[in-house]
This record gives structure tokens, C-alpha cells and sequence, in this order.
């Protein structure tokens, strides 16, 4: 069990109470009520409509691939997928949104209450989903550039987001780590967000309170907004949480309010106080009628479900006979959970799980590369793995072909062949090599025959140096067992 | 042959196809009547030279299997027109050029017709009086004091003064029914989601609908047909099967049930609206009908639920006018300064009050009290209709409480202006399709309509019998043209 993490003061130990507001960027070609594209990083305002730029007249109209996203990522979170759900307008002014309003879901959104486990190390945790909506994202706004002026950047106005309302079910900086990991975890399986948090495609707003440890009733919450990695998301709870607990301890009150968290100083300062509360005026979007659909639509979708992390994890443990821990990390990431499948297809299980949770995963983070841009590829790992099972080369040996090969993702069998790598393993050979060994220690014979066993490993190693590391140790074990009678 | 001016739609349509006129000749017509009659202030922008040279270009290459061949038509200014000025008489839009087409006038053009401009409007479409224009007051052609009605004033006043030979307007509480009730001409609300919102200029998204504003009935019929389709790029179009309505037009209302609402029956209507009504009645049993007494027992919450259901939808829907994007804009010391100072310029004190209006009922704390109540009002309001529709196939009201009022009358006071809109807002909340005749004149000489309400999308039934109502009434009023200039 690893150790709860708790804040102390004087001698009083409080706990952290975190929820989330996920917004995850539907993965979609186009936008949630028009058709301009969503590609990121295009030279700005080169992706609005007319729709996305609020000009008189224009009107929304639903896409209804992000609605299917929408409710796969529901089913994804084993939640509720409401038949009818309702957009609203949030109305507020702002140069980035055009049209004066975001359209939103506030009353009756599309998924209901679901939950996501997480494997912790003290064990696994589920963690309550409040409920998902879709909501259209705002432009930007850009200050630094024109110093009289604001620019707009309109591209991502009207792009689709899902926001995941989490229960207050965190505990930790390192339960938040894990909670969004496993967030985009099931994303990426079921391709409705890519996850990339440095395009933005993952952002969340962060609620937290502190109450002291075995209190019932939950504290006065802050809500630190628009946090966009899990590093700054980790930094922001910690800092907060001390604050709240500073203000308590000084027999302070915590005001609820929304908070930044400014990450040069790794500090959260208010944003404005309850009382200062935009009055958003949500009422149903009268564009656009209650989006509903029936059971027969939602099974179909089922139908397009593809294994999730959880069954994928199950399946590796029961199929396979992997760890919990191992099967954890093979299928916290789509791509790797397919790299290991493609290398398994072909070759040992345990030998392909610690190949690549080892060797590979070494090399990537040296490279700083995913598993999707991995210099060696599946077909040829395989390879490597199949050549050291049927004992062609040995463990050492495969380690510097394993090298060899991310030059160009070589193929292993042709390196072992050029370079002559095959391991020894001809009885009458190594005996040849072992019986020149010995003719030329006859002195260290002597010595191993009277008692000095320790010297039984010189002899392998000298046998192992004029094989040039290629002699099956195995063999050279047993021949020389024989020999040295 | 009569004069061209004289000519109804379909007659014009008829007469091209016929090649017994030509789109210039006829084009040309409008264009010097309208340019003689600035007096009426109907345009806010002519397209003069555009429409001629598009009418001849028609002549060289005459298509005559269209519905409206080579025949002119003004609109009202809040359909966004491409590349011509589109302000919905708003200073807030005055530079505002669009650079595409809304549907329902895209579908004039596809089939033949010719936009001569754009007609003049209450601010928005808020108002009935087209007194809140930015452009100034629209007058009425019948008399110099007189308002054309509203909000599609400047649409009534070019039609009744003959500046176009028909025109299309948007009704959100009576602005198609009401100018045409004060000037003596037909104008038909359809069902909401008959025909596509898409490039309107909205004031209130749930109750908006375009509609034909005409000399008679079987012209409301033709250009209905042109301007209903069903649109993908409005979610609340509708995909129904459209008759033809000019086609199927009929004057046989034999058997055919007819309610009226004794609610309609207000405290202090005069006894013309009364005796109109009466001889309404009496025309629909001339022509076969049953009169059966019915009753809509929510019509006194109709108007004040309209004014928080309207002002609700527009105070979101204007939020787009913020001076960034387009359209007017004052400089500010920061971005507030410049949000209050555009808006405070570029809007007019009526729409400035619905804007609060609006705004106010959506607040927190006063949702549940008028935005939501009003919205379960408006449920009951249709549900009246549902039943007495189960009863009978069409609905006799009154279009207004009074004929047209002098410019000014009202202005200053908004709720006697809205009490205006008593007998043609309940139609708007329920979306059912409403339709304005001429049935008579009251002791000053001013015109007064009839309403025929149907059920949803059955608009060939009330058009059916407002065509035979016509015939009945011989509806007969000449304007003479006092305000030309030679």
C-alpha cells in the first residue's frame, strides 16, 4: 500500500478533495455545427466559415460524426448515454467567441453518470464520471503579437469538445495522473480524441478542497481553469491545496473562486470570486431541436466499440499469463498494446513483453520518440526475439543486433548472417575450442583439479573469448563439466 | 392590355411567358415607379441598374419554364442578399455587405425572378409600425400620416404604392399579417420550418418564418412555392411534401369547418373589426362552409408570453453585433468601452429595450419565473390550437384590433404598440401557418384583414379558403398616387 497522500500542519493532517472538468477535442475532420476543417496548426483564420464567424443568418447545424464520437466515448466510460439530450447557449461576450455565445449542453447533456478505474499502486480505484457533454470551443486571442492590438485566430471557433465532469473522487496529485492517463488511454482506443496535450486537444479545469482527514462533508472548493499539462495539473493541486490549508490553519475561511495556476511562478491567484460569477443565461438553442436517437442507434455504435484498455488488460493476463504490472503497461497505450500483439503474433510472449517493455521502450525514451515512430519495427523485433528462443544467438549477442538494427529497422537474420553471429553450438567444435583451452592452462588444471573450483569460471570466460562471445554457454557449461573431470 | 404597374404576379409571369411583355419593359416599370417614390421611404437600397441589366440579359436568353420569369421583385431588407447591402435598417449592420445568399432568395432568383432592392423594416423586425428604423419611418401609400405597419412596413408600402409586383417579408409576431392587414394586400405567415431561415438576419429563432406578401391570394400561392424547400443548412426546416400550392389552389371550401375563437373577442375592439368579422363569417358560409363557435382559452397569455419569448432568443441572438467582426463599430478605451459604445450607437431604443428584456428574464433568479413559465404558457397556447383543431380545419380571427394608426401615435408608447400584435402572436408561438386578407374598410377609408389560420403545413387549405373568401369579398381600394415626384 503506498501512503495516502495527506497535508500536515501543526500536527493535523488534511486531505485533498479533486475533481475534474476534462475537455477533450473531438477527433473529427470537421467542426460541430459547420463544415470547416479542424487541422491543427493551419495559418490562422484559414479554417472559418461563415457559421464559425457568427455572420447575420447563419445557422448551426449538427455534425453528426462528433455525436457518435460523443456516445462512443460514453460507452467508453461505461456510462449512461441519454436518448435526448438538449444544446443550450452559454452567453457571454468575448472577441473570441463570435457568435456571443458558446452552444453547449447544460441541463441535459448526451452521457450521463460512468465511471473509469485506475490502477494504482496501492490496487485499482474507480472514479465517478458525472457526465459528458459536447460544446463548441471558442477562437483564440492573441496579445503579444500586434502591441496596440488583440488579434482573433478563429480557427478552432466551433470545434467540437467533449467535456468530462468527474466526480470529486481524486485524492492525489498522482491520482490526477493516472485519471487523465487512463482518460486518453480509452480516447485513443476508441479514436475519438487524439490526446495531444501540447496542440491543446486535452485541456481541464481542475476543483479542489482540503478537509481535515476522516471529516464527512467536502470543503469550500476552488476551481483552478484552463490547466493544459498533467505536470502543470500536479504543480496546481499542490500549490492550491497547501494555500487552502495555510488559510484554515490560520483560522481562515476559503472563498469559493476561480483561480489561474501561473506556471513561471507555480503559483494559482484569483480570477474572480463567486460573487463576480458570470450569469451565463443558458437556455435551450432555439436553432437547433433536442438531439435524439434511439437504442437501435447507440447498439450500433456498441458494434464499432473496439477492445478497451480494461478487457485488453484481462485478456493479457489471462491469455498470455503476463503480470498485472506488465499487462498494465502494455496496454496503457494503443500503439504499444498493438506493437506487442504484432511481435506476439510470431514469437515468445515473455520474451517479447520484456524485450519491449525493456530494450525498446529504452531506446524510445532516449530518442524521445513514440512507439508509433519506433526505429524497429514489430515484424523485425519479432525476428531478433525468434532468433534468441531457437538459440541462434544469445541474450548478449541480441543486445548489440538490437542496436545494430535501428539503423534503417535492419532485418536481425541478415545482421547475424553478415556479421557471423551465430552462436556455437556444434558439441565437436566447442570441444575443439575447449580442449585449446585447456592444453594452454595446464597450470590452472592443476590448480581447478585441486580443489580451486572457483577457476571453473576462467575457463568459460577464456572459452567464451576465443569463440568471440559466440559459443552457446550452455554447451561450453556442460562440455567443460566433462572435461575437467 | 392594362398597365403593367397594374398586373398582378402571376399575371406578369403569364403575360412574359407569352412573350406579350418583357422582363425590360416590365423591370423598367418598376424601376421609374420606384424611383418617383422616395416620399414612401420603402428602400433602403435600390439595385436599379443591376435589375435592368439582368432583365435584359433575360430577354436574350428567356427561360420560361421557370415560376417567376424575368419578373422584378424588392425584399425586404432582412434576407441577406450576396454582394448587396443587407442591414436589417440597423446602423449597427448599415455597412454590411453579405457575401451570400439566403436560401428563400436564392430560390426566387433560381426560378427567374429579379431582385429590383431592399425594403425598408423596423429595426430588426421589432416593431409594428416601421417607426424603429434606422433608415427613418416607412409611409404608408394610402395616406401621408399613416404608419405601413410593421415590422415589414417598407415591403407593405412598396406593394399597396405598386413599386414591385410582390414582395416576401418574415413574420416573428405578426410582421408579414399585420402591414399587410393596414394596406390592403395578402400576406401569409407559413408553418414554421416551411421555409429555410438560413440568411435571414434573426430576431427570434423559434418564431421566425419568411412569407409572401401579395396582391392576391393565388400570387401568395405562387411565390409560397418558390420560397418553400426544404434546407439542410437549417436544422429547423422541415422535409414535408410541398404541394403546389398555385396548382392546387381552389375555390371548393364545401363542408369545410371553420372556428372562431370567441377569446378573439377583445375588450375594446371596435364594432368595424366586429362587423368584419360577422361578414367574414358570412362569406365562408356563401361559399359552403360551417361556422362553429371554438375556444382557445390561453389567448390572453399569448402576448406577454411573446414578449419574453422573443426578447429572450434576440438579446442572445443581437450579442453577435459587438463591433468585432463586422458590421459598425466605435473605438473604446478597451475592449468593454468598445463593446458598450458600438452597441450603444449602433442600436435603436426599441431593440436596446428588448435587448434588456430580454436579457433580464434570462437572468439567474428570474429564469424560472418568465423565460421557463413562458415556455410552458407557450405549451398550453398550442395545445389550445391542438384541440380545436381536432374540430375544425381552419381558424376566422381578425388580422389587428384596429386599422392602420398615424406615425407617431404610438411610438412613445411601446405596449399599446405591442397590444397590436394581439391576434396574429398566439399563430407564432403555436408555428402554425396564418394568413392576412383584405376584407373591408373601416369609417376612415383604411383597410382591414381577415385572418384564416390552418394546421401545421396545410397552408393549400387556408390558402384554398382565403381564395374563395376573395372572390366573395371583391375586395376593391385604389391608392392614388399623392406622394409621386415627376
Amino acid at each position: 500500500m503506498s501512503k495516502d497522500y495527506l497535508i500536515e500542519r501543526n500536527g493535523k493532517k488534511y486531505e485533498v478533495v479533486i475533481g475534474l472538468e476534462v475537455h477533450a477535442q473531438v477527433l473529427s475532420e470537421s467542426k460541430l455545427f459547420s463544415t470547416s476543417p479542424t487541422k491543427f496548426g493551419s495559418e490562422p483564420n484559414t479554417q472559418v466559415s461563415l457559421v464559425d464567424a457568427a455572420f447575420p443568418g447563419m445557422l448551426p447545424v449538427i455534425n453528426e460524426f462528433c455525436i457518435k464520437q460523443a456516445i462512443k466515448t460514453g460507452i467508453g466510460l461505461k456510462a449512461k448515454i441519454n436518448n435526448k439530450s438538449i444544446f443550450d447557449r452559454k452567453n457571454y461576450f468575448y472577441p473570441d467567441l463570435p457568435q456571443g455565445y458558446q452552444i453547449s449542453q447544460y441541463k441535459d447533456p448526451i452521457v450521463g453518470e460512468g465511471s473509469v478505474v485506475l490502477d494504482l499502486e496501492s490496487g485499482s480505484k474507480t472514479i465517478g464520471i458525472e457526465r459528458l457533454h459536447l460544446e463548441q470551443d471558442a477562437g483564440k486571442s492573441i496579445h503579444d503579437i500586434d502591441p496596440k492590438n488583440t488579434l482573433v485566430d478563429l480557427n478552432r471557433s466551433g470545434v467540437a469538445l467533449m467535456e468530462i465532469v468527474s466526480k470529486p473522487d481524486l485524492r492525489s496529485p498522482e491520482e490526477v495522473n493516472v485519471y487523465i492517463k487512463k482518460l486518453r488511454s480509452i480516447m485513443r482506443y476508441l479514436g475519438t480524441c487524439d490526446g495531444n496535450m501540447q496542440e491543446g486537444s486535452l485541456r481541464a479545469d481542475v476543483n479542489v478542497s482540503v478537509r481535515k482527514q476522516g471529516e464527512d462533508k467536502y470543503g469550500t472548493r476552488c476551481e483552478i481553469k484552463n490547466v493544459n499539462s498533467i505536470k502543470f495539473m500536479q504543480m496546481a493541486i499542490e500549490h492550491e491545496a497547501n494555500r487552502q490549508v495555510d488559510i484554515l490553519e490560520e483560522g481562515g475561511k476559503i472563498d469559493q473562486e476561480t483561480r489561474l495556476f501561473d506556471t513561471k511562478k507555480n503559483e494559482t491567484r484569483s480570477m474572480r470570486s463567486k460573487e463576480d460569477a458570470h450569469d451565463y443565461r443558458y437556455f435551450p438553442d432555439p436553432d437547433l431541436p433536442p438531439l435524439e436517437f434511439d437504442n437501435n442507434y447507440v447498439e450500433s455504435i456498441k458494434k464499432e466499440i473496439p477492445e478497451l484498455p480494461d478487457q485488453k488488460k484481462s485478456r493479457f493476463i489471462e491469455k498470455f499469463n503476463l503480470s498485472p504490472y506488465e499487462a498494465n503497461i502494455l496496454v496503457s497505450d494503443l500503439d504499444t498494446s498493438k506493437y506487442f500483439e504484432s511481435v506476439i503474433q510470431n514469437s515468445d510472449v515473455k520474451l517479447s513483453s520484456n524485450w519491449i517493455t525493456g530494450e525498446l521502450f529504452a531506446l524510445l525514451n532516449e530518442k524521445n520518440l513514440e512507439i508509433s515512430e519506433s526505429p524497429i519495427s514489430a515484424k523485425n523485433l519479432s525476428k531478433l526475439i525468434n532468433l534468441i528462443k531457437d538459440g541462434t544467438i544469445s541474450g548478449k549477442i541480441a543486445k548489440s543486433v538490437f542496436e545494430m538494427m535501428t539503423e534503417g529497422d535492419k532485418n536481425p537474420i541478415d545482421i547475424v548472417k553478415e556479421k557471423g553471429l551465430q552462436q556455437q553450438s556444434d558439441p565437436k567444435e566447442l570441444e575443439k575450442l575447449i580442449e585449446k583451452v585447456i592444453n594452454e592452462n595446464h597450470d590452472k588444471v592443476k590448480e581447478y583439479k585441486s580443489g580451486k573450483e572457483k577457476l571453473f569460471g576462467f575457463f568459460v570466460g577464456q572459452t567464451m573469448k576465443v569463440s568471440g562471445g559466440k559459443a552457446n554457454p550452455q554447451l561450453v557449461n556442460e562440455i567443460l563439466k566433462k572435461k575437467l573431470k | 392590355m392594362s398597365n403593367i404597374i397594374d398586373l398582378s404576379l402571376s399575371e406578369l409571369v403569364s403575360n412574359i411567358k407569352k412573350k406579350k411583355i418583357s422582363s425590360n419593359e416590365v423591370t423598367s416599370a418598376y424601376v421609374e415607379r420606384s424611383k418617383k417614390s422616395k416620399n414612401l421611404n420603402s428602400y433602403n437600397e435600390e439595385v436599379f441598374d443591376s435589375a435592368l441589366k439582368k432583365a435584359k440579359e433575360f430577354d436574350s436568353k428567356p427561360d420560361f419554364n421557370k415560376k417567376l420569369s424575368g419578373v422584378p421583385i424588392a425584399v425586404k431588407d432582412l434576407f441577406c442578399t450576396k454582394n448587396v447591402k443587407t442591414t436589417a435598417s440597423s446602423k449597427i449592420l448599415s455597412n454590411f455587405i453579405p457575401s451570400y445568399e439566403s436560401t428563400v432568395t436564392q430560390n426566387l432568383w433560381n426560378d427567374g425572378a429579379i431582385l429590383l432592392g431592399k425594403l425598408n423594416c423596423d429595426e430588426f423586425a421589432m416593431g409594428s409600425s416601421n417607426e424603429t428604423s434606422y433608415f427613418g419611418n416607412v409611409v404608408s401609400p394610402i395616406d401621408k400620416d399613416l404608419v405601413p405597419g410593421g415590422s415589414s412596413g417598407g415591403s407593405a408600402s412598396a406593394l399597396a404604392a405598386k413599386l414591385t409586383p410582390a414582395t416576401i417579408g418574415t413574420d416573428t409576431g405578426g410582421s408579414i399579417r399585420q402591414p399587410a392587414s393596414f394596406t390592403g394586400t395578402v400576406g401569409l405567415k407559413p408553418t414554421y420550418g416551411s421555409c429555410s431561415r438560413y440568411g435571414i438576419v434573426a430576431f427570434a429563432s423559434s418564431l421566425d418564418q419568411a412569407g409572401p406578401m401579395t396582391r392576391n391570394v393565388k400570387d401568395s400561392a405562387l411565390l409560397l412555392e418558390v420560397m418553400s424547400t426544404f434546407d439542410n443548412k437549417d436544422s429547423t426546416s422541415v422535409d414535408f411534401k410541398r404541394p403546389i400550392y398555385s396548382k392546387d389552389l381552389s375555390k371548393d371550401i364545401k363542408g369545410k369547418k371553420i372556428g372562431v375563437p370567441k377569446e378573439y373577442r377583445v375588450d375594446g375592439m371596435s364594432e368595424e373589426i366586429d362587423k368584419l368579422w360577422e361578414d367574414g363569417k358570412n362569406y365562408l358560409k356563401d361559399c359552403g362552409a360551417k361556422i362553429i363557435d371554438v375556444t382557445l382559452p390561453h389567448t390572453k397569455f399569448a402576448l406577454p408570453t411573446y414578449y419574453i419569448v422573443a426578447p429572450a432568443e434576440a438579446s442572445s441572438n443581437l450579442a453577435r453585433y459587438d463591433g468585432v467582426k463586422y458590421g459598425f463599430r466605435t473605438k473604446g478605451d478597451n475592449l468593454i468601452d468598445m463593446y458598450e459604445k458600438t452597441r450603444s450607437e449602433g442600436f435603436g431604443d426599441e431593440v436596446k429595450r428588448r435587448i434588456m428584456i430580454g436579457t433580464y428574464v434570462l437572468s439567474s433568479g428570474y429564469y424560472d419565473a418568465y423565460y421557463l413559465k413562458a415556455q410552458k404558457v407557450r405549451r398550453l397556447i398550442k395545445n389550445d390550437f391542438n384541440n380545436v383543431f381536432q374540430k375544425v380545419d381552419a381558424i376566422l380571427t381578425p388580422s389587428t384590433p384596429s386599422s392602420a394608426f398615424k406615425i407617431g401615435d404610438k411610438s412613445n408608447d411601446p405596449v399599446s404598440m405591442y397590444l397590436n400584435d394581439i391576434f396574429t402572436v398566439p399563430v407564432n408561438l403555436a408555428g402554425l401557418p396564418g394568413i392576412s386578407i383584405p376584407a373591408g374598410l373601416d369609417k376612415k377609408g383604411y383597410p382591414l384583414g381577415l385572418q384564416i389560420i390552418g394546421k401545421p403545413f396545410e397552408e393549400q387549405n387556408i390558402l384554398n379558403i382565403a381564395y374563395s373568401m376573395e372572390d366573395k369579398i371583391n375586395f376593391k381600394f385604389n391608392i392614388k398616387d399623392w406622394w409621386m415626384n415627376e
